[in-house]
């Protein structure tokens, strides 16, 4: 069988699992995560350094060989993103860029308009943009529109844990979006990541869920292979679930009359 | 001087760069980006930015995020 | 963008012997997924799915009820003129034919649209031969003038226009554009198209999409099943129509299935297309693209017609006539093929509501008035 490669940004990816290094414990878990997961493209924020107080590097904690992929958060207009944008590829590691739009605090849900505006701005200076949206079509297409390299809709708000709650909305976005579709947010556990995978997703983003397992190590180690079966299960076309046994009524039976 | 150092108020001494303010607080060059009045600062011009009154100055760093 | 490369790259494919090689668990397995692909749709057409038509039609008659519940939008054709440069070697009104040629004045027009709406039908499907200069775009606005005060809702089945020629009728009214491809095999097409402004294949084809570009609302697509291999031609259509809805989700796109009836001349059809074909191709039709628009025409029998009612189909011609002014005008007349059902709009609405359907003689009316649209 050949290699399932996963190509973007000009990246030949052979794991479909992305990761992040927000909400652990301890910083020093993050290269045990990724070994683990076999993740090779990893999410870090950009703050101000807090002047007084010494904090570690998350970046001493990333191994070199991961692509680095910041997001934008903190942005509540498309000119914030823009901004957090160039700030993050002035860091010297790479033009990836996860967008990420959000005014309101309450849900933590991306704001579609401002995210498609910032993403095309950035498509044009040549970042490699991948929106984090709500799964909804028309926001999808503004950001294909707009020169996204994916879309990653939200599976459910932002560290919910709560599931692939936009399910039916996904499925949709997978039919209809010509751009890799990376379920992001909301997934709280490997079934359901396999389940996304399963449905012809082409990666998830997981953070919270392994972040904060008891056990991060293992749960990236779940995590890696959930989305790894669910691929599998994608690909190899899985046989006929038959709804109904026999039909009620027969609707060709005029057919066989002449 | 007085300078605004991620949005505090901060007194320098007068003809430091951006590198010299850096080593001052045992920041390290590589590991930070720098927005100056609204404009990045290229890091291999850290040394040769010298900074003025008033200015402000944003100090940033990659973080734990998903 | 264009069909055309989708097209020709079918056209090139050994696709009888990939037919040949689609297996019992292939078309298991495209019934049993909820979005189909074009593999799927492919394994639906071909022969290995005869043995699973009654499977085919629940599951397309579910899609169907689910997407557009149990009614039958109605519409009829009106025939303005049979003037014809074309030498389509299957069609009544071929240049050749020796058959009395007219075109419909306003006056007559009047009385024809009058004849029609009396019958109650809103939906007003309107057609010409290929004749630029005598049914010329202002003769076709000028028709509009007319036909706006009795039907909400006119579509054209006429020659290939350009985007704007399309644009211009929108203006004037026209909310859908008909257009066959005849069949999708260019070499085939070459042979039955030999002279005339219709021989362009890649001008036919790319048609729809201008229709699209240009603000129709529902655009049409069809091939003749019969003319070439018609697993083929109905394979392709359905792609035409997926190739559509992908890049144009704000046009309703519908297919037609009609297939060959005996006309006036000498050609006879390649290949026969029995009831079971049609039907074949009518689920696999829905159950790729649910929600696709089906129009089936009077050349199918009214029998025929109301057994597939549950299957797929959403739209039906009733109280037809293929002639010029065949609704109002006295005498012999000679129509463009020979109909089956001729049952009266009255006597089809009065079949549908037995078979529980409602028939649907309006399902939209343009809010703006076309008139001062453009003005704005």
């Amino acid at each position: 069988m050949n290699e399932d490669i996963f190509e973007i940004g000009g990246l030949k990816l052979t794991n479909r699992l992305f990761t992040g290094t927000g909400k652990y414990a301890d910083d020093a878990v993050i290269p045990g995560v990724c070994e683990a997961s076999g993740s090779q493209v990893i999410t870090v924020a950009l703050r101000r350094v807090d002047l007084e107080s010494d904090t570690g590097n998350v970046m001493d904690c990333i191994p070199k060989h991961m692509q680095l992929l910041p997001n934008t958060s903190g942005a509540r207009t498309a000119d914030e993103a823009v901004r957090i944008a160039r700030l993050a590829r002035a860091m010297g590691c790479g033009d990836w860029i996860k967008i990420e739009v959000i005014s309101d605090n309450k849900y933590l849900l991306p704001d579609g308009y401002e995210t498609a505006k910032a993403t095309e701005i950035l498509a044009k200076e040549g970042f490699v943009v991948l929106p984090y949206v709500n799964a909804d079509l028309y926001v999808a297409r503004a950001c294909v529109d707009a020169g996204a390299a994916a879309v990653m809709p939200l599976g459910a708000p932002i560290g919910t844990n709560r599931g692939l709650k936009t399910r039916e909305m996904v499925r949709i976005l997978i039919d209809e979006i010509d751009l890799p579709i990376i379920v992001d947010a909301g997934i709280g556990r490997p079934s359901e990541a396999c389940e996304a995978m399963e449905m012809g997703a082409d990666a998830c983003l997981v953070n919270t869920a392994i972040a904060t397992a008891s056990d991060p190590v293992m749960m990236a180690r779940a995590f890696g292979r959930a989305v790894k079966a669910g691929r599998e299960a994608y690909l190899s076309g899985p046989g006929a679930i038959h709804s109904h046994a026999v039909a009620s009524s027969p609707l060709t039976g005029f057919l066989s009359e002449g | 001087m007085v300078v605004v150092i991620n949005g505090k108020e901060a007194e320098i001494v007068d003809g430091l760069s951006v590198l010299g303010l850096l080593e001052s607080r045992q920041i390290t060059p590589e590991t930070v980006v720098i927005e100056l009045n609204k404009d990045i600062v290229s890091s291999d011009v850290f040394g040769s930015t010298l900074l003025n009154d008033g200015d402000h100055l944003e100090i940033l760093r990659f973080v734990g995020g998903g | 963008m264009s069909f055309y490369p989708i097209c020709a790259e079918y056209s090139a494919a050994p696709l009888d012997e990939r037919f040949a090689a689609i297996s019992g668990e292939d078309v298991r397995r495209a019934l049993a997924k909820t979005t189909l692909g074009a593999e799927d749709f492919f394994a639906l057409i071909s022969p290995a799915a005869t043995p699973f038509l009654e499977e085919m039609a629940q599951k397309a008659s579910q899609l169907t009820l689910q997407h557009f519940g149990r009614t039958i939008q109605l519409f009829t054709p009106l025939y303005l003129s049979n003037y014809c440069a074309n030498h389509c070697v299957y069609c009544g009104f071929n240049a050749l034919n020796d058959i009395p040629r007219t075109q419909l004045e306003p006056a007559q027009l009047e009385e024809e649209a009058k004849a029609i709406a009396a019958t109650g039908l809103k939906h007003l499907l309107i057609l010409t031969g290929e004749a630029r200069t005598k049914a010329s775009p202002e003769y076709l606005a000028s028709c509009m003038d007319v036909l706006r005060k009795y039907f909400p809702s006119v579509s054209i089945e006429i020659y290939a226009m350009e985007t704007d020629e399309y644009a211009a009728l929108v203006k004037s009214g026209v909310d859908g554009l008909t257009i066959y491809q005849e069949t999708y095999d260019e070499t085939l097409y070459a042979t039955l198209h030999p002279r005339g402004p219709k021989k362009d294949f890649r001008y036919r084809l790319d048609a729809p999409e201008r229709g699209c570009q240009a603000g129709m609302r529902v655009v049409n697509v069809g091939a003749l099943l019969g003319l070439g291999d018609w697993r083929r031609d109905a394979f392709i259509t359905g792609m035409h129509g997926a190739y559509l809805q992908d890049r144009y989700p704000n046009v309703d796109i519908s297919v037609s299935l009609p297939r060959m009836r005996p006309h006036a001349g000498e050609f006879q059809p390649q290949s026969i297309v029995s009831d079971r074909d049609m039907v074949q191709t009518m689920l696999a039709m829905r159950i790729f693209l649910p929600r696709l628009g089906i129009t089936v025409s009077t050349r199918e029998s009214a029998e025929f017609r109301e057994n597939i009612l549950p299957l797929g189909v959403t739209k039906m011609s009733a109280g037809v006539s293929t002639a010029v002014g065949g609704h109002s005008q006295d005498g012999d007349k000679v129509g463009q093929f020979d109909i089956s059902d001729e049952r009266s709009v009255a006597e089809m609405c009065a079949a549908l509501r037995e078979r529980g359907y409602q028939p649907v003689f309006k399902d939209w009316e343009p809010i703006t008035d076309p008139e001062h649209e453009g003005a704005a």
